[in-house]
């Protein structure tokens, strides 16, 4: 996940001098040579960690921390606060224009992921904004880009624009936005070809089309992954076209993502929209304040919590609530909690949004494997439904079949038989707690990892 | 004798044409890395610590990496007193040497490819989403072709949109028989289709695409080794090469990519693309340093015959061409 180490190396700099009464200049040095490293290893640029150290070094050694009755933690803080401030405040959103149809130009290098996040922005404006899109295909260079587009196309079941790959894409552009005109679209995305910053006669291409347009959005697609490069990059498009905005793509790897950090502070342009996995549905709009408390390990409750309002049906969830505090949860409703799960990403993502998740041991390294997930439902599903209701009449004959029937051994029958009933047991003790009887017994792992 | 002079004498027995191919694809990687290190060198008269810490920040800026770095610099250090080095004058070919020193990992690495004498050889390509893998085959095969073997090339990449279509026209191009599913279909099956296929046509030479993965997904990486499993099953002793392509751009990032690659699929070399940029590449140092995998292509451009055998001396050469001549004309060399 992005940012994971860049997240532990600064907790254990920063737990060194949490304890301490006094913060001792050396300390501060010791520091901040932890933070260079940690920030240099996640890619950031250097120049802007060279900036990020002196400042953070400096309010560090100031009166206030020095002076203060817990100055580890204000170090900690002004880590924080400096870090959200280098990735740019608040959030900021799409523009669109009074007049339709707003035109998005979407730039990059080869292989950032532009057409793929062309679909996803397409699918999350028609989704969000209610608005209809249309799809320019203006990458005449690639072998198949085109092809490419027109499947994202077919699968979103979006119009895709294209006119071959012999007319030049400024002219796909141009004409592009003109049909849109005429058939009242609302937004044109003009898909270009990857190119190098420093391929001239490209960039002078790039241009063209911005003058032929003239488009409300110009988004620089940028890898996560990318290297100290990134802020160059970043500063060149900026220069020849006028980027308005940043979308950093692969961000569900396990990059420490110092591109993001980068460019914000290097360009000035907002990181937008964050794109986080294969599915043409997985883009966010990307939030500074929860990923400076991602990087510290504060955890992304925020996402978290948007992400289960947006994959759980809430009357559902009441119901399951009601259950849980009946005890009369069966595997039916097990099976309908996982179909929910599910919607809402995957687990290994969900598990690390988690505040504390990167400080339990062995989890930070936690990969949760969605084989595993089937499995445990096929085994469900070959019950019969009043075994579902009532898996205490599950014998050995039964297993047996249950096994046959979902093509798994009778240990993994069992194993999910007996998670079953520590889960119910598990929720006997919640809902006890709920009721106010043994609080001080409520513990969350990890929570108290947080920053004190 | 200078470490420049010498490098010139070795690369002066290959190919003229080659070496400038290198020259070219690197000389934005040369402007901006080069000439920032000979701008140090004429600022500083003296090697101090200073010296050494501006030399540390431009090979940070390359991506090279925080440990690698540090390697370097001690390494550095060391040479430079026990050669006595004062001025900064000499320090360029120590830095260069040191360069060449860490690609060769001790070692004389072999980057060429294990290709079979007779029957067939397989070519395995893995890595992240983006990082050029078919553009690098479709090159690929084309070199191939021009040494006169027969070449098939395998679509395991099923999952992208277009990324069938996109090899199918790169095989058109090239004239090399391309063996496809449809989208969506298991990768490992295209593999058997195409091992079968590319035995009964008597080819010299397959290359097998797959989709690009985040080296993070279990799923993905488990399906990337059944691939590798189902080839070494029809082929004792296949795939020949499995080449991890990285994007030169990549940073640090590009240390867990090989590091996770190669345990899944235990990879052979890495093809370093898009060279061709700003980037510097120096993560490959990093892994040449790390994990010992060797380079064994990269791409210097756009063009066709852009994907050349990776040449460590000819890469610095690359690096360094305007302070090597320089050098040069100085000893009054040539």
């Amino acid at each position: 996940m992005a940012f994971e180490g860049l997240a532990e190396r600064l907790q254990n700099t920063l737990q060194k001098i949490k304890g301490k009464g006094k913060v001792t200049e050396a300390d501060v040095k010791e520091m901040m040579r932890e933070v260079r490293f940690a920030l240099i290893e996640a890619d950031v640029n250097l120049k802007v960690v060279k900036e990020f150290v002196k400042k953070v070094g400096e309010r560090a050694v100031g009166a206030d921390v020095m002076e203060s009755l817990t100055p580890g933690q204000q170090v900690v803080k002004i880590v924080r606060d400096e870090l959200a401030d280098l990735m740019g405040g608040e959030s900021e959103t799409l523009t669109f224009s009074k007049k339709p149809p707003t035109v998005i130009m979407m730039v990059g290098l080869q292989g950032a992921g532009k057409t793929t996040t062309t679909g996803k922005l397409a699918n999350l404006i028609r989704k969000k904004y209610n608005r209809k899109p249309l799809l320019a295909a203006a990458d005449v260079y690639r072998p198949a880009a085109i092809q490419q587009l027109e499947t994202i196309g077919r699968q979103l079941d979006m119009p895709v624009f294209s006119l071959g790959t012999d007319v030049s894409p400024v002219d796909i552009a141009r004409q592009a936005v003109e049909k849109a005109k005429e058939e009242h679209y609302d937004v044109v995305f003009i898909d270009t070809a990857g190119r190098l910053q420093i391929d001239e006669a490209l960039m002078g291409e790039l241009r063209d089309i911005h003058e032929a347009v003239k488009p409300d959005e110009v988004f620089l697609v940028v890898d996560a992954m990318t290297g100290q490069v990134a802020a160059n990059v970043a500063e060149t498009f900026d220069k020849q076209v006028g980027v308005t905005g940043v979308v950093l793509t692969k961000l569900d790897g396990d990059t420490r993502g110092g591109a993001a950090l980068s460019i914000r502070s290097v360009t000035g342009k907002p990181v937008k929209f964050a794109g986080m996995g294969e599915k043409l549905d997985a883009i966010e709009a990307f939030h500074p304040e929860r990923m400076a408390s991602r990087i510290l390990g504060m955890g992304d409750v925020m996402s978290l919590i948007e992400k289960a309002q947006s994959g759980v049906d809430e009357q559902k969830a009441k119901e399951l609530e009601q259950k849980f505090r009946e005890q009369s949860f069966t595997f039916d409703d097990f099976l309908e909690q996982l179909e929910q799960v599910k919607k809402m990403g995957p687990l290994d993502e969900l598990l690390k949004m988690l505040p504390g998740a990167g400080k339990i041991k062995g989890l930070e390294n936690a990969k949760v494997d969605e084989g595993q997930m089937a499995r445990v439902e096929a085994v469900i599903k070959s019950m019969t439904t009043k075994e579902k209701s009532n898996p205490e009449i599950i014998n050995s004959s039964r297993k047996k079949r249950i096994a046959r029937g979902s093509g798994t051994s009778i240990q993994e029958v069992n194993r999910l038989l007996k998670q079953f009933d520590e889960m119910k047991k598990m929720m006997k003790q919640m809902s006890a707690m709920q009721q106010g009887k043994s609080r001080k017994k409520m513990k969350l792992p990890g929570l108290d990892s947080l920053f004190k | 004798m200078s470490f420049f002079k010498k490098l010139k004498d070795k690369i002066s027995g290959k190919p003229d044409e080659t070496t400038e191919k290198y020259k070219e694809g690197l000389e934005k990687t040369r402007t901006s890395f080069t000439s920032k290190v000979n701008d140090l060198i004429a600022r500083y008269r003296k090697v101090d610590e200073d010296f050494f810490e501006e030399l540390e920040d431009l090979l940070l800026q390359a991506d090279v990496g925080f440990e690698t770095v540090m390697d370097l610099m001690d390494d550095l250090r060391f040479e430079v007193q026990r050669k006595n080095v004062k001025d900064t004058e000499g320090i360029q070919s120590v830095i260069s040497q040191k360069l060449v020193d860490i690609y060769r990992g001790g070692e004389e690495a072999d980057s060429s490819l294990n290709i079979q004498e007779d029957g067939l050889t397989v070519l395995l390509f893995v890595g992240v989403n983006g990082v050029g893998k078919t553009t690098t085959i479709g090159k690929l095969a084309r070199r191939f072709i021009e040494e006169g073997k027969t070449v098939m090339l395998a679509a395991g990449d099923t999952f992208r949109a277009g990324a069938i279509d996109q090899l199918q026209v790169w095989g058109d191009r090239v004239g090399a028989e391309v063996i496809r599913q449809a989208e969506g279909s298991d990768p490992a099956a295209v593999m058997y289709d195409a091992i079968r296929a590319a035995k009964n046509r008597k080819a010299d030479i397959l290359i097998c695409d797959t989709a690009g993965r985040l080296q993070n997904k279990v799923n993905l990486m488990n399906e990337l080794q059944k691939v590798h499993r189902v080839i070494s099953r029809e082929i004792p002793g296949a795939p020949h090469e499995t080449l991890l392509a990285l994007d030169a751009t990549t940073g640090q990032n590009a240390l867990i990519q090989a590091e996770t690659f190669k345990e899944v699929t235990d990879v052979t070399g890495i093809v370093l693309t898009k060279l061709d940029g700003t980037a510097k590449g120096g993560i490959v140092l990093a892994i040449r340093n790390k994990l010992g995998i060797p380079v064994k292509l990269v791409g210097l451009g756009e063009g066709m015959d852009d994907l050349q055998p990776f040449d460590a001396e000819r890469y610095v050469y690359g690096l360094f061409a305007e302070g090597l001549e320089q050098e040069d004309a100085e000893e009054g060399g040539e």
